[in-house]
């Protein structure tokens, strides 16, 4: 019925638009509701950070649709590069500042981005974080944060991992 | 106030296209360093320029910036080309969202085989014209304005251009049915910086070539096959 500007989902109608595109919706998002840093230059950090842990997160998603015989080898370049390319450069963040969050020493999307993110990482190898412990303290720190906790628990709108039985069913949808 | 923003990238088009266009659109002068050697990059990469160990890399107001879609957020915001507020910025950013999908499936050609470049051409064909195209076509017809958003030159005009000008490369009359969008480009190209950009002996990159494939692979070590889309 034309809600859907290049014929895909996510649609989000907010404000009276029916916006698309998941960047788009994350930055009016972030923007209106002040998690996306103070001025120019805080936004360009937020949005390199975001950007790289997306790149981590599509890697994730990924997962559940490989086919059985190239899961093994997926989960290893998930490993590598997790550990050797996105977490090293957060924890060094951390590190660097010693504040309790990634840019501005205030709360930002990026630091939304990035708990989400570990929280999928975890699920795809339980030990991922063993050798970054700021990031471990970092998570859960942010998860103690009230509004993130709530969605933490159960009977929220957080969705589970989708399950491989699942997954012929979305595909169906989408082709 | 530090100089002109530095541009470290192959020399050809790749992701960090758009960004050229988008610092020429602003009429915005850059210098660029070329990756030709593995020594190179190794280099970038040891001296921590590279966040994620990736280019594109743009030195631009003492920041190394990478991230594509962070560099040309910044670029936009600075130079008064991201809309007036809120709302006018979400449509931008739906906008080039829909011109960066697409330009998305160009990208990976140069890299595919000859046997997947002729599916991936009709796959370019067939999305511009059943879905992107008739977005923006429709935008314009609606609004009866010369640029996409808020009746003033933006980003997301810049990256329209960028889109339609790479898909006629790949068939010359695809704006067949769009006559909004013939005008468009007739009128946005005719803009002085842009005209200027499209003019022999400017920094806009010609269509990626082999000896551009075989830098970037050699490069980034990266000789394992591209799947098409």
């Amino acid at each position: 019925d034309g809600s859907l500007l290049f014929q895909q989902v996510p649609m989000v109608e907010i404000d009276g638009m029916k916006m698309v595109q998941t960047r788009a919706i994350l930055n009016y998002i972030a923007s209106k509701y002040n998690l996306y840093g103070k001025d120019l230059k805080e936004r360009a950090l937020i949005d390199m950070y975001v950007e790289g842990i997306v790149d981590l997160n599509e890697l994730l998603m990924h997962h559940t649709f490989q086919p059985a015989d190239k899961k093994e080898q997926h989960l290893a370049t998930i490993v590598d590069k997790s550990t050797n390319r996105y977490f090293p450069v957060f924890e060094k963040v951390l590190k660097d500042q010693g504040q309790d969050f990634l840019v501005g020493n205030r709360l930002s999307r990026a630091d939304v981005q990035l708990l989400e993110t570990l929280l999928m990482a975890e699920e795809c190898k339980p030990d991922i974080l063993a050798k970054f412990p700021l990031l471990q303290s970092f998570k859960a720190r942010t998860s103690n944060i009230p509004t993130i906790k709530k969605f933490l628990q159960p009977g929220s709108q957080r969705k589970p991992p989708l399950q491989e039985k699942d997954v012929p069913r979305v595909m169906k949808i989408f082709h | 106030m530090a100089g002109k923003p530095k541009l470290y990238y192959f020399d050809g088009r790749g992701k960090m296209e758009s960004v050229r266009w988008l610092l020429a659109a602003a009429g915005v002068e850059f210098e660029e360093e070329f990756l030709e050697t593995r020594e190179q990059y190794e280099k970038l990469l040891q001296g921590g320029s590279l966040l994620f160990q990736q280019v594109p890399l743009v030195e631009i107001d003492g920041m190394k910036m990478v991230q594509t879609r962070a560099i040309l957020s910044y670029i936009a915001a600075k130079y008064n080309l991201y809309g007036k507020d809120l709302k006018e910025r979400a449509l931008i950013d739906m906008y080039v969202g829909g011109t960066d999908d697409l330009m998305g499936f160009i990208l990976m050609f140069p890299f595919l085989s000859a046997e997947d470049k002729e599916k991936q051409r009709a796959l370019i064909i067939q999305k511009a014209t059943s879905r992107y195209f008739p977005a923006y076509e429709k935008v314009l017809k609606d609004h009866g304005q010369d640029f996409l958003v808020g009746n003033n030159f933006s980003w997301a005009d810049v990256h329209l251009l960028e889109a339609i000008l790479m898909v006629e490369e790949k068939k010359a009359d695809v704006l067949a049915g769009f006559p909004q969008l013939q005008a468009f480009k007739a009128r946005i190209s005719s803009i002085p910086t842009i005209k200027k950009f499209l003019e022999p002996g400017s920094q806009r990159k010609p269509v990626p070539d082999d000896k551009y494939v075989e830098t970037v692979r050699s490069v980034l070590r990266m000789y394992y096959n591209i799947k098409a889309s």
